[in-house]
């Protein structure tokens, strides 16, 4: 059984669709990147993926025993959080909100946890410094904590390098497949479709004709052809 | 000047006038933190006007406790605008507007139409600007007042975690499973009641003082979302006492005087985080 599945999902706003009877599946240890042009439905489809947004039809269906409390997702960044006065601590700990409940304060457990995911993140040296004072590639490292802390699992990002310089950027790629190797599920929305070719094991293309497959039928593919094709 | 203060003091409703003012400047800072991060300063305002509004239709009625029903009406507008806030076509700020504006005039107008005591104007001012109702408290508003002070303080404390965690990233919440709508309606019906508490302290016009500059002083300072909201409690209990102490003894209109404290207590913090920006940078 799949991690995750999408059967016939069609998504939009109200009347207005955006994408048709989508159909694809994630299984443990995949990582799959999403393509497309922008408009295309994308943040759509994570946000239906993510239970934020409701589908037209069709439904997502997790699997192996994966609930909604086991999902880690990196948002892209609000205006808000620009100049929120939050410690890194606080915020990594937040990931923990989930699994916390109804109980008010985090346990021990949970705080060791948040600082294992930090030192993971290599952000332990930051934990007391105030995250509108750091880079973008140290904001995105701690949003990457907070979402290991509610999740073993699966990871939802959205352009996790959109902003970001091409060093951090590189540096960023090789974080996350480093936790794809120890085993987490990536799904990725991504612009750079050579960084997605090149690390993702899974393509999905949405726009005007949809493509999913494992990476080498994207290749092959005409849709993949043709826009691999304009890179080199 | 101190034989004077003590003097004064030894009236009970001066007593009661300060610790009311200490218990809803330390409520109303609580939340000044989350409300000025989700871009909901003015709900305070918006709120307050309603419970003007709610106030006029209450003393139209002759009812005597006319908290019973200033309380339902302002907690369910509270409700209706924190749940609109993310999707709706009219945005948060002009639906905050729209209500804010229109329960003023209606009150106003209900008041006016429908008022049997002599001093209209006046009566008005001193809803808005909340001049000597403070001295006037009876007993048993003290008590209600200390009661709904220990609850929302309890309330915000038990829920702390969660607030955060819901104004940082309130899609990050519920993509995690967490229930972020029950939050925002308990942050909603917390800020109505400390609304409603404060009319009270400085008037209908001014709450929105009360809570929004003690948040912004303390942003100016701190980076942690923690010293933050400590912080912000303690100046804005600072500032109310030497508001109501100078108002005391000066003669000046309390709910302003409280708010220009806040206003200058700004400006030190404003400064103060220049200096540390630049010592640090």
């Amino acid at each position: 059984m799949a991690l995750l599945r999408a059967e016939n999902l069609t998504l939009g706003y109200e009347k207005n669709i955006i994408v048709r009877d989508l159909a694809f599946e994630v299984n443990s240890g995949d990582y799959l990147c999403i393509v497309g042009e922008n408009g295309s439905g994308k943040s759509t489809l994570m946000k239906t993926l993510l239970g934020l947004q409701n589908p037209i039809s069709g439904r997502v269906v997790f699997g192996d025993g994966l609930t909604k409390k086991e999902i880690g997702y990196l948002p892209q960044q609000t205006v808000i959080q620009k100049d929120f006065p939050a410690s890194v601590r606080e915020i990594v700990l937040s990931g923990c909100q989930a699994r916390s409940g109804l109980r008010p304060f985090y346990n021990e457990e949970e705080k060791a946890l948040a600082g294992e995911n930090m030192k993971r993140m290599g952000i332990a040296h930051l934990e007391k410094r105030c995250y509108r004072d750091l880079s973008g590639g140290q904001q995105q490292r701690v949003l990457l904590a907070r979402a290991l802390c509610a999740t073993r699992k699966i990871l939802l990002l959205d352009e996790p390098v959109a902003g970001l310089d091409p060093k951090v950027t590189m540096e960023m790629y090789e974080l996350i497949e480093g936790l794809n190797r120890e085993g987490v599920t990536i799904i990725m929305i991504s612009h750079d479709i050579a960084a997605a070719v090149k690390y993702a094991t899974h393509i999905l293309h949405i726009g005007e004709s949809i493509f999913f497959g494992n990476k080498a039928e994207y290749e092959n593919s005409s849709i993949g052809m043709h826009f691999l094709g304009g890179l080199e | 000047m101190i034989e004077k203060l003590v003097m004064y003091l030894g009236y009970p409703f001066v007593r009661y006038a300060i610790i009311v003012g200490v218990l809803i400047a330390l409520c109303s800072s609580l939340l000044g933190v989350t409300l000025v991060l989700k871009r909901f300063s003015f709900i305070g305002d918006g709120l307050s006007h309603v419970a003007f509004g709610a106030m006029a239709i209450a003393s139209v009625l002759g009812i005597t406790n006319n908290m019973l029903i200033i309380m339902p009406i302002t907690i369910l507008s509270a409700i209706l605008l924190l749940k609109r806030g993310n999707n709706a076509k009219i945005k948060g700020d002009a639906a905050i507007a729209m209500i804010s504006v229109g329960a003023l005039a209606f009150g106003y107008l209900i008041m006016n139409i429908f008022s049997t005591s002599s001093n209209l104007s006046g009566d008005v001012c001193s809803t808005l600007f909340g001049s000597t109702s403070i001295l006037t408290l009876r007993k048993w508003e003290v008590i209600v007042c200390i009661v709904l002070s220990v609850l929302v303080t309890a309330v915000f404390i038990l829920f702390y975690n969660k607030i955060f965690a819901v104004t940082f990233d309130e899609d990050f919440s519920k993509a995690s499973g967490m229930n972020s709508g029950a939050v925002n309606y308990l942050i909603a019906v917390v800020i109505a009641v400390i609304i409603v508490l404060a009319m009270n302290l400085v008037g209908s016009l001014l709450i929105s003082a009360l809570v929004i500059f003690p948040a912004l002083s303390a942003m100016r300072l701190f980076g942690s979302f923690r010293a933050v909201t400590i912080f912000s409690a303690c100046i804005s209990v600072v500032c109310a006492l030497l508001g109501l102490l100078i108002s005391i003894l000066a003669g000046t209109p309390i709910g302003s005087t409280i708010v220009a404290v806040d206003v200058a207590a700004f400006f030190v913090c404003w400064i103060a985080g220049r200096i540390k920006g630049n010592a640090s940078a």
